[in-house]
């Protein structure tokens, strides 16, 4: 080995605490981006394969009852390659060891055996077509209740009360996210998809020779539009209730909406990251080789060219660069299969196609490099320069000179050492504000990552404690005069009830259309209201109709428009109504409307089809046990279960992500913090020796030192504040999809804790650095100037 | 002059060692010294590079630790003294003046003499203390803005502010050409003239030995020469 490689080792050992501190924050940064990047590439191309494999389909669409051969006339439609029609319906279920019902939605499994959404069996076998009995389960729901093959259950099946047996267990593509009606989130326990033979099925619902549920698959390069009008014809005279496109099919809306914030995380956070630590890791290292100076001149005094020089230590920045990217891709690979792992199992994908983000690698490990040798470059080229006789002497004393600032300043009166902080910051502003802007970064991302906390309380509270004040809401089988409101004050425990009624619709304004749902609202309602993000109630209008935030932009559509409205129940009309007022709503996706506006153009009389309840919490059980003997019932949602799944949901995902960055933060600011503290002790040591001499106390040097960075750190935070306030605001525009959009509110907690932190990591880190202040040999400090 | 033994003694030193160990290498930098200084003597320290003069001197500074012996100032012992005491020892008692001056760059002249005034017990003002060494005129300049005599008179400056009980000065002259180094040593001879602040100058220039009271000469960790000068010269009457 060559002297010159070995004297890089050498140095590299020397400085190695440093160089640890450099690798780490790039390895940070590396490690964000190839996880993510690998975590979102790899469920895309699950996801996709998993629809290929399992013939997910393109097109769905609900009828009332059409005849069996509508699939033939279906399957005619231009760009339509496969048609398959079955027979779906809600039912509540009686699950032993559950004292509330549950509900499942049960399809029939076509005679000739599924040509798509292919059931993919886990465990026992499909339903034997001539057993009217036997039914096949989906995984999750199975799994949660111990259902496995030969197990028995209850269903009210089209009013009547029957016994099941399960034959098997089965994932779907059409059924990743399985939602109970009306609920919000995923529920295993209280949802379940059952499927069960043709003839079981048309059997029970008086179904024979109909179907009214059709599902399409498309040839390539067809137009879906096309098809899906030419479907709604079709169906509409046997009440078709709107065909849709994978966008509205709630599983794939879901997964893709849980995709594409994984995805707006991956591509919106990491870049932050890595540059942030690409910038600190060129200015720390520049730095450190500027300490350098004296061998550098050394080494040309020995008669080594630039380019051997420059070589060096490039070779040293590019040892360290090398080192934090190679961490970097390791602890990414970790993460990614810790990440995949957690949405695998979240998902249920019965498979994972495995991709290593070559892309992220690829970058992550150009900039990382790039980062490093760049600073090391302009560092050595400083000192390639100087002639070696000057090289070799230490730097003349920096030149201070009285600017305007030094003048205010000198006003103040300050002590010395406060001085000695000022006029460093102020001769140096570019170092300065390195340290600041790494500090106010490290701020504004975890402001960024809090904020999320922030946005799911304000979202939880305005979903569960004002908008939704019921214990449960039961959905009818069937539409009911309003007297049902006052009926259900008789089943057990019910305090108070309240009628809803929704009706599903297409919503179309010009050339945009929207399947979504009318909700009509009784006045006077205490328990499920409609309210704004800001908790603002809003009594919903008799001359018109209230759009969420999301629908108005999906339709193009301002207060004061009109919207067309096509009912896709009984009575199948179409309503023109003024827009009157958009609301800001995270999770709203329905239209609202004053219900007896809406049954005077109904022209009918006042039906309610949801009840609202406020139960008795200690009679809960006899409620429940009521329900699931009243086939007037078709569902029904707890809402503390739904607020437990969405509780539940978050922690899983979101916040084990929110988690993770903020722990890489806290590393970075340390590295940052450290690294600036040990140059800044490297490059003064001489000065705060002189000043240990001088009879100042190793508190009052240490303040030197700790209270420029300190100084700096308390100058960054308002600085993070106001990064993470506009980061904050990105997130929510990269977060938003069609189905759900975070709000934008920051506390005043999330602005503390995240300058907390980080002051706590940059208090701690240079107090470690002002250790090694004690180590100083004072004597050997004055003698030697470097 | 008063006679040595008429006045007390400012530092005492008895059969102090200092051993440095490097790995499995050990080496003596004082092989037992004895030495005594009393008020308002001006000692200089003369010797070959490596002969122990500013390891003396950083033991009678409260710098570093003596392995061995055991040293006085006035009645308190610094050898086995705690940091926390040696610190307050020098701050209150020391001031040193060095090769390299030392001087905070960030802090004017006038600041640089503040920084030690603002946590001495009873110190002149910065303005009188530059002064005395003839630099009134350049208080707000930062060091990187005076010569190298100027910056040493400000650090001899530094140094007296605290009215200090003895100036330990380390090769003050080392880095400066013969006519700007005559100046810093007329700066110290005033200092020890009217102040009576006893001082000790480490030099391994023997032709400044002839302004010193007394001059002691170190080789090999030892003392080999301890004399009083029969006649004392003026800095200006000195030259290398």
């Amino acid at each position: 080995m060559r002297a010159l490689d070995r004297k890089m080792l050498r140095d590299l050992r020397r400085i190695w605490a440093q160089a640890l501190a450099i690798a780490l924050v790039l390895g940070c940064g590396v490690m964000v981006l190839v996880a993510a990047q690998a975590t979102q590439a790899t469920l895309v191309a699950t996801q996709a394969a998993y629809y290929e494999r399992h013939r997910f389909a393109d097109v769905f669409a609900g009828a009332t009852r059409a005849p069996e051969n509508i699939v033939q006339a279906a399957r005619l439609i231009p760009g339509v390659a496969q048609a398959e029609g079955r027979i779906s319906f809600q039912a509540i279920l009686d699950i032993e060891g559950m004292a509330e019902p549950a509900t499942g939605r049960i399809l029939s499994l076509p005679a000739a055996g599924p040509g798509l959404n292919l059931p993919m069996v886990r465990l026992g076998r499909l339903p034997d077509p001539d057993r009217a009995d036997e039914v096949a389960l989906s995984e999750p729901f199975a799994e949660t209740h111990g259902l496995t093959p030969g197990s028995r259950f209850r269903g009210i099946l089209n009013g009547q009360l029957r016994d099941l047996t399960v034959t098997g267990w089965v994932l779907s593509p059409e059924f990743i996210y399985t939602m109970p009606p009306g609920a919000m989130m995923p529920d295993d326990r209280r949802h379940g998809v059952i499927w069960m033979s043709e003839a079981a099925a048309a059997a029970a619902m008086d179904m024979n020779g109909a179907v009214n549920d059709i599902a399409l698959r498309l040839t390539r390069g067809a137009d879906e539009r096309a098809v899906i009008a030419a479907l709604d014809r079709l169906l509409d005279p046997y009440g078709g209730t709107g065909a849709h496109g994978r966008d509205r099919q709630v599983s794939h809306a879901f997964l893709d909406g849980e995709l594409s914030q994984l995805g707006a995380m991956a591509t919106y956070l990491p870049p932050i990251f890595l540059i942030v630590a690409a910038f600190l890791v060129n200015m720390v290292l520049g730095r450190l080789i500027a300490l350098e100076r004296a061998q550098i001149g050394l080494m040309k005094a020995l008669g080594y060219g630039r380019g051997e020089i420059a070589r060096h230590y490039l070779l040293l920045a590019g040892l360290i660069g090398g080192i934090g990217v190679g961490l970097g891709w390791l602890f990414g690979w970790w993460m990614a299969g810790a990440m995949i792992g957690l949405y695998g199992d979240f998902f249920r994908f019965p498979f994972i196609i495995r991709d290593w983000g070559t892309q992220a690698l690829a970058i992550s490990a150009v900039l990382g490099l790039a980062s490093v040798a760049l600073g090391g470059l302009r560092a050595v080229w400083a000192s390639l320069r100087l002639p070696p006789a000057e090289a070799m002497q230490p730097p003349a004393p920096p030149r201070f000179s009285r600017g305007l600032a030094d003048m205010a300043l000198a006003r103040f009166r300050f002590r010395q050492t406060t001085m000695m902080i000022f006029r460093s910051v102020l001769r140096w502003p570019g170092r300065a504000a390195i340290t600041l802007f790494g500090v106010a970064a490290s701020v504004g991302v975890l402001v960024m990552s809090y904020f999320i906390f922030d946005a799911v309380d304000r979202l939880g509270d305005s979903v569960f404690q004002q908008a939704n004040r019921q214990h449960v809401t039961l959905m009818l089988a069937q539409p009911q005069t309003d007297r049902a409101t006052q009926d259900a004050l008789s089943l057990p425990g019910v305090l108070h009830s309240e009628g809803a009624y929704v009706v599903p619709v297409r919503a179309v304004h010009g050339h945009r259309a929207r399947l979504t749902a009318l909700q009509g609202h009784y006045p006077d309602a205490e328990l499920a209201r409609l309210v704004d993000d800001a908790g603002r109630v809003v009594t919903p209008p008799r001359d018109g109709v209230v759009l969420p935030e999301m629908l108005a932009r999906a339709l193009d559509i301002r207060a004061g428009q009109s919207l067309t409205i096509e009912m896709l129940g009984a009575p199948r009309i179409t309503l023109t109504l003024p827009v009157v007022e958009i609301i800001a709503q995270g999770m709203g996706q329905e239209a609202h409307i004053a219900a007896e506006a809406l049954f005077a153009a109904m022209d009918s009389a006042p039906q309610v089809n949801l009840l609202h309840l406020a139960v008795r919490l200690d009679r809960m059980d006899a409620l429940n046990a009521a329900i699931k003997t009243t086939p007037a019932v078709g569902g029904l949602l707890d809402w503390a279960e739904v607020r437990r799944q969405f509780d539940a949901a978050l922690s899983d995902n979101l916040l084990t992500m929110v988690g993770i960055y903020t722990l890489i933060e806290v590393l970075i600011a340390i590295g940052v913090v450290y690294n600036a503290a040990r140059i800044q002790l490297s490059e003064r040591s001489y000065e705060l020796a002189s000043l240990r001499v001088l009879g100042f106390s190793r508190a009052e040097v240490g303040y030197v030192l700790v209270g420029e960075i300190m100084f700096l750190t308390l100058l960054a935070i308002p600085l993070g504040w106001l990064l993470g306030y506009w980061l904050a605001l990105g997130l929510v525009g990269a977060l938003s999809t069609d189905i759900f959009q975070i709000p934008f509110h920051i506390t005043r907690r999330t602005f503390a804790l995240a300058a907390l932190a980080v002051f706590l990591a940059a208090l701690g880190s240079v107090l470690m650095v002002r250790r090694r202040l004690d180590r100083v040999d004072l004597a050997s400090a004055l003698k030697a100037r470097e | 002059m008063q006679s040595n033994s008429d006045r007390l003694p400012v530092f005492k030193a008895e059969a102090v060692t200092r051993v440095y160990r490097s790995g499995t290498v050990e080496v003596w930098a004082l092989r037992g010294v004895d030495l005594s200084l009393v008020e308002g003597e001006m000692v200089v320290l003369l010797g070959a590079s490596g002969s122990g003069k500013s390891t003396l001197v950083n033991i009678l500074g409260g710098l570093d630790l003596p392995s061995g012996g055991r040293v006085f100032f006035r009645d308190q012992e610094l050898s086995g003294a705690s940091d926390r005491q040696l610190t307050a020892f020098r701050r209150d008692h020391v001031g040193f003046v060095f090769q390299f001056y030392n001087l905070v760059p960030s802090l004017t002249a006038r600041e640089n003499i503040a920084l030690v005034t603002e946590i001495a017990q009873d110190p002149m003002t910065p303005e009188e203390a530059l002064d005395r060494v003839g630099l009134a005129n350049r208080m707000d300049h930062f060091p990187a803005e005076l010569s190298g005599g100027e910056q040493q008179r400000v650090a001899i400056a530094r140094a007296i502010a605290k009215r200090p009980d003895v100036l330990l000065c380390d090769e003050p002259t080392g880095a400066l050409d013969s006519k700007t180094g005559v100046q810093v040593l007329d700066a110290l001879h005033q200092v020890n003239r009217d102040l009576g602040t006893a001082t000790v100058l480490i030099t391994h220039n023997a032709s400044i030995q002839r302004i010193a009271h007394r001059v002691v000469v170190l080789a090999d960790g030892r003392i080999v020469r301890d004399e009083v000068n029969p006649t004392r010269v003026q800095p200006g009457e000195v030259s290398w």
